[in-house]
């Protein structure tokens, strides 16, 4: 267990825990501004990964790619949202958990038929492939490096974007009062499909760069998904910065629990017993994590009180 | 117009018909597919406690499911390799017999709803949806890692369980066994929405802070309605693993408690049979759609829409053309 070791896994979770923001973000944003719990996000983040997959089998460019997913999973958002989302609002949560538990089955199947069931896989750029060396000699992916960055920087643009721009303060208007903003001119209809379609790209985004470390398969959405409501339990809804706090509590648990607690038990057992203890306690840390911060406060570390 | 009482009793009559026929025109398939729907409509009509007349919206009812058909799949393999199994302390002998496999599987998953339901009914609304949904999860990710009964493979066990005085190798028989477990668990939500605690709990649904001004305890009262909901749907989780003698990790998964929301919705929430009706056309489609194309669930997904968007009050509302099951 070296010091080496303990950085990189770090570093594992912090990445874990940025990408985790991206989706956690938009699903959290929906949730202040709209009141809906949309349980189709991890098919907007499997459609970015996709529609990246598929633009770079095209173009060969990654840059491009990113583009791709952008777009693609922005305009499902936006036509999801148009066509039955918009209907949900007003109904109760038992409602918006089927429409969009029937919108993933049609996603996933949808995506099964167009791309059939064999996962596809989307090539680090050459610019970006291979180890960078950091300070302390640590040799680290330059890949998973740029993603810490790039989901840092996507998450202070969103910061900016909510808290320093008319469009930001519209939204934080409708999470307060959405009669108040409609009486004063504000197309709150068109404000709801941005709002979604803004969700969605993140979620694409997430989905498309995480994609190029993992298969691109049908039915990656949805761990993420469940990862991610863990993320906004713990945070609180509609706050996006306990969906920041969350999403990097929840990832860095995920990644050194599986590392280290079988090491963990190894001082107490023998190697088999505690290997197998040490991963089935590991695969449900973050649960235990999120029952911990429940217990002590029930609206999540910055969710407002019921 | 139909009364939804005479399209309850119908609707029972023709499923046990159903199986009869099979029976006596030799289609075993047949009675596969009903015994099928029967145990998914008692799983659902354990959910419907909790989500109709409580309304809590759980997302995490495989949980109980998954629990019983480990339950089953666990005592059943003891039994099968004649090894005790250690409990700490303790060391239980394994066991072939239904009804004490029943039983651990109502206590196991009962107590399971119960430390689940202290957790999350500390919150309501969408946070008990999310909180539901990853404590679903908690259980699956723990079975795909238990390496000792399988993984992510699964536990197969040889023969299925016996029952005192039946051979429920024969599928009528074991058909039999579920249908009377379901008509017991429907008479069962028959009484309880009539009887006091569940005004009181239909009550909390609908105006919690009422029902504590009355001096009832509204969390106390969901609490309860959440452990016999999560132990029903435990022991049709058993039956369930009987059905197939196989039980793995998917069990857990969240698109199975997804599917019993499915089902409650395609019946109509709240109401009586609503499970059984939604069991019954999900099973059909599951088998002729999934007959006619590999993408069946493109086609269940339309459907759900369709029927969240416009017909309220579910399939059993549309026939009987009341929007509101109880009032």
């Amino acid at each position: 267990m070296s010091l080496i070791l303990i950085i990189e896994q770090v570093l594992n979770g912090l990445q874990s825990g940025v990408m985790l923001f991206l989706m956690a973000a938009g699903l959290t944003l929906i949730f202040g501004v709209m009141g809906l719990i949309n349980l189709a996000h991890g098919s907007l983040y499997m459609i970015g990964a996709f529609a990246a997959a598929a633009v770079a089998g095209f173009t060969g460019s990654f840059a491009l790619a990113l583009v791709g997913a952008l777009a693609a999973a922005a305009a499902a958002g936006a036509i999801i949202e148009i066509t039955v989302i918009r209907r949900l609002y007003a109904s109760d949560h038992l409602d918006q958990v089927l429409a969009t538990f029937a919108l993933i089955l049609i996603f996933s199947e949808g995506t099964r038929w167009v791309f059939g069931s064999f996962p596809l896989f989307l090539e680090i750029p050459p610019y970006l492939a291979g180890p960078v060396t950091l300070p302390g000699g640590i040799a680290y992916p330059k890949y998973r490096l740029a993603l810490i960055v790039a989901g840092l920087a996507v998450g202070a643009l969103l910061w900016f974007l909510i808290e320093r721009t008319r469009m930001g303060i519209r939204i934080r208007a409708g999470e307060n009062d959405r009669e108040m903003i409609a009486a004063l001119g504000v197309d709150i209809s068109r404000l709801y499909t941005l709002v979604f379609a803004l969700g969605a790209a993140l979620a694409g985004l997430a989905g498309a760069l995480v994609g190029a470390i993992q298969s691109v398969q049908v039915g990656m959405g949805e761990p993420v998904l469940i990862l991610a409501f863990v993320v906004i339990v713990i945070g609180g809804i509609g706050s996006l910065k306990g969906a920041f706090l969350g999403a990097l509590l929840v990832g860095l648990t995920d990644t050194l629990g599986g590392i280290f607690l079988p090491e963990l038990f190894k001082l107490f057992t023998d190697p088999a017993t505690a290997q197998s203890a040490g991963a089935s306690l590991a695969s449900m840390s973050i649960y235990i994590l999120m029952s911990l911060v429940l217990i002590w406060r029930p609206t999540g570390l910055f969710g407002a009180p019921a | 117009m139909i009364r939804e009482r005479h399209l309850n009793i119908g609707l029972l009559a023709g499923l046990l018909a159903v199986a009869l026929w099979a029976m006596l025109a030799d289609q075993p398939f047949t009675i596969t597919l009903a015994t099928r729907a029967v145990i998914l409509a008692l799983a659902a009509a354990g959910l419907n406690i909790a989500l109709g007349i409580g309304g809590l919206v759980s997302l995490g009812h495989a949980a109980f499911f998954g629990l019983g058909g480990y339950v089953m799949g666990v005592l059943a393999y003891h039994a099968q390799t004649y090894t005790p199994l250690e409990l700490g302390p303790f060391s239980i002998a394994g066991t072939k017999s239904m009804p004490l496999i029943w039983l651990a599987a109502i206590c196991v998953s009962g107590l399971a709803a119960l430390v689940i339901g202290l957790l999350s009914l500390r919150t309501s609304g969408v946070y008990f949806i999310m909180i539901t949904l990853a404590f679903g999860q908690m259980f699956y990710y723990f079975a795909i890692s238990w390496s000792a009964y399988g993984g992510e493979d699964g536990l197969s066990i040889y023969v299925r369980n016996g029952f005192p005085g039946l051979n429920t190798l024969v599928p009528i028989q074991f058909f039999g066994i579920c249908y009377v477990i379901l008509c017991l668990v429907l008479y069962l939500h028959a009484r309880l929405a009539r009887s006091p605690f569940g005004l009181a709990l239909n009550a909390a649904r609908q105006a919690p802070v009422r029902v504590l001004t009355v001096g009832l305890d509204p969390t106390r009262l969901k609490l309860v309605a959440f452990v016999l909901s999560g132990a029903i749907t435990g022991l049709a989780g058993a039956l369930f693993a009987d059905l197939y003698r196989f039980v793995s990790p998917t069990m857990f998964s969240w698109q199975m408690s997804g599917e019993l929301i499915v089902l409650i919705i395609l019946g109509g929430v709240a109401r009586l049979c609503g499970p059984v009706v939604g069991a019954v056309v999900f099973v059909m489609l599951e088998h002729l759609l999934g007959g006619l194309t590999d993408f069946w669930h493109v086609w269940l997904g339309v459907i759900l829409l369709l029927i969240v968007l416009f017909a309220r009050g579910g399939l059993i509302g549309m026939v009987s053309g009341r929007a509101v099951a109880h009032d």
